[in-house]
């Protein structure tokens, strides 16, 4: 097929070339520019915004005067803003967020130590909400209308209306002492990789389970009604009259066209994915970056709040830069525009 | 009665327009159960002075005993400081919905002042309004909502703002879409060739042509609103002297109701915030189907 080629097929290809390599450079050019604005952002919230943090971090506290200018002397206070945020600016390109209030510890070292967990549970939730929200999507959007669509799409919009962490709590009542109720791995447990890994997943069930309970819904929808663009397409009827069966049509047909949007929104829901991170962590003592916000909150330890904001969004904004690349890799149609 | 200056005809027809949606929206039985429920609820919120006794929901004043279940005098049992649940329930819903409904008022306001001004003025303006959007549309929002309400002074209107500006980017880019397809149309490039302004044709011809499809945006919006607000009550940044539904699972999660398996503080909050966003979900959407057609056929 190559050696068919004529040059005026080959020309356009060189010239996409050219296209992907602008498309990549704005994307990341774009998404530097929202890091930076992460920045800014969190400086400006927790630095600018309270007034005086040191009130924010010791409200409803009495005390004394010799702490409090210490901990002005400690968060440098006392300097003009514009050097505390050249300051703030040298720490983040070091590596440096900073002390906590509350662990007097790094907040790096903090976060790092959380990062795992927060990744296990929130992968772990993704890739089964995915999978079963696209499976369930199909299936009911092939078949609009019937029984199982109503039910499954009835099912989701109640699950997803539903509280996360309230979703959890129930979940924690209703199982009892079946499942353990907080942490990750029980210190009891015998060493040996299969009984660590056997209690990981005895810990990380309830969580994840609550997770994909209300994530799953969106890509359902999605999955759906993107299936129902695709129905009424003149592909489908050409592949009917081929003699095709109805579920090849469907499942090579149908679903890789009707996947690409979702892809993106996969990526694009990791912001409500972590959301629910946060309260399921806090509602299961799962050790991660939830649990670790939700105690910066109640101890006002704003320099952790910052730390955790920081990572939390760029996290985020790094995942959509790799989904609007993937995107362009998979879907001819984005290239070509 | 029936006059013939432009402002009337217009109206006249407005009237007529609102009056098939209405008809059209009765049709949709999800819709209509919805806004049953939704009219009850928060006839039951408004209610609340007249029909109970704020006293029951001073703890000092509380005469239950410690997460009593269900009995006759407490219908839905006791908290962890001896209140009635119920009592609770009912105050709670006025702090949900006032919060739920004033995030959305912010937020579907930044969100069509945005959309609008994205589509109508083109060039750099649109360039900066656009790059913003994409910005908070990938924040994490409840993240950005957290540190909002940490460091302003803690209170509901802390908690409307949070919401507020986390959550107008939906809003926006359909505002925007909308808007670019009304302006496209001849009527417009006519108004435009008149001498209009673009006061004149944001506020006599965008701005009604967009506003139906935002309104059934404000529905979907405050169902997530109230949702977004349980979540940051729950988290511990709530009003305490306002209690909300997610409030109260917050003190249901710190008193050990889950482990005493407290079933009657724990499903009642719960509950009632899913159905109320349920609620909301239905009307919007079955609103969104009679305003937009292309959603009609599915």
């Amino acid at each position: 097929m190559t050696n068919a080629l004529s040059p005026e097929v080959v020309e356009p290809t060189r010239g996409a070339g050219r296209g992907t390599l602008r498309y990549v450079a704005t994307k990341v050019g774009g998404a530097l520019v929202s890091l930076v604005l992460v920045v800014v952002l969190g400086f400006f919230l927790f630095r600018v915004l309270p007034g005086d943090p040191v009130k924010t971090i010791t409200r409803d506290a009495p005390v004394d005067p010799a702490r409090l200018a210490e901990l002005r002397a400690q968060l440098g206070l006392d300097d003009p803003l514009p050097v505390q945020f050249l300051r703030y600016l040298g720490g983040l390109l070091r590596g440096d967020l900073g002390q906590s209030y509350n662990y007097r510890q790094p907040v790096l070292d903090l976060i790092l130590d959380r990062v795992g967990p927060t990744l296990l549970l929130v992968g772990t939730a993704t890739v089964i909400a995915a999978a079963l929200g696209l499976w369930l999507g199909v299936r009911g959007g092939w078949r609009r209308g019937s029984r199982f669509d109503r039910a499954s799409t009835g099912i989701a919009l109640l699950l997803w209306s539903a509280p996360t962490f309230w979703l959890g709590m129930v979940l924690l009542t209703v199982t009892g002492t079946l499942f353990p109720s907080q942490g990750i791995i029980d210190p009891a447990t015998p060493p040996g990789l299969l009984p660590q890994a056997l209690d990981l997943l005895h810990h990380l069930a309830l969580p994840c389970l609550t997770l994909v309970a209300v994530i799953y819904a969106q890509y359902l929808l999605v999955m759906r009604s993107s299936l129902l663009e695709e129905m009424n397409a003149d592909y489908l009827t050409t592949a009917r009259a081929k003699g095709l069966r109805d579920d090849l049509v469907r499942r090579r047909h149908a679903v890789p066209n009707a996947l690409l949007p979702t892809v993106t929104l996969i990526f694009l829901n990791l912001g409500m994915v972590v959301s629910g991170a946060v309260t399921v962590e806090t509602v299961f003592s799962w050790p991660g970056l939830g649990q670790l916000t939700f105690k910066a909150i109640n101890s006002r330890d704003l320099p952790l709040l910052q730390g955790t904001f920081i990572v939390l969004a760029g996290a985020v904004l790094v995942m959509n830069l790799v989904a609007d690349l993937l995107y362009r890799v998979i879907d001819p149609r984005v290239r070509a525009a | 009665m029936t006059s013939t200056t432009p402002a009337a005809i217009t109206w006249r027809r407005r009237r007529a327009a609102a009056a098939t949606v209405w008809r059209q929206f009765l049709r949709d039985r999800g819709g209509v159960i919805g806004l049953a429920v939704l009219v009850l609820i928060i006839g039951l919120a408004l209610l609340a002075p007249v029909l109970t006794d704020a006293a029951g929901l001073d703890p000092t004043q509380a005469t239950g005993g410690r997460l009593q279940p269900p009995s006759g005098t407490y219908l839905l049992g006791t908290d962890e400081l001896g209140r009635s649940v119920l009592l609770q329930l009912w105050w709670g819903a006025r702090i949900s919905l006032l919060v739920g409904v004033l995030a959305t008022l912010v937020s579907v306001g930044i969100g069509t002042l945005f959309g609008v001004a994205t589509a109508h003025f083109g060039g750099w303006v649109a360039a900066v309004l656009t790059r913003a959007t994409d910005f908070f549309l990938v924040l994490p929002s409840l993240v950005l909502a957290i540190a909002l309400s940490t460091v302003l002074d803690r209170g509901i209107f802390a908690i409307v703002l949070a919401i507020g500006v986390t959550s107008w980017p939906t809003t926006a880019r359909l505002v925007r879409a909308q808007t670019l397809s009304v302006e496209s149309r001849p009527y417009i490039e006519r108004a435009w060739a008149l001498g209009a302004g673009h006061l004149h044709v944001i506020g006599r011809h965008v701005l009604p042509a967009v506003l139906p499809l935002v309104f059934a945006n404000t529905t979907l919006t405050v169902a997530s609103s109230i949702i977004a607000e349980s979540t940051l009550s729950f988290l511990g940044l709530g009003d305490p002297s306002a209690a909300s539904w997610g409030t109260m699972l917050n003190s249901a999660m710190l008193s050990g109701a889950v482990t005493f398996g407290a079933w009657w503080y724990l499903l009642p909050p719960g509950l009632a915030i899913a159905v109320i966003v349920l609620a909301f979900m239905v009307c919007g959407r079955a609103l969104e189907s009679v305003l937009n057609p292309r959603l009609r056929e599915r």
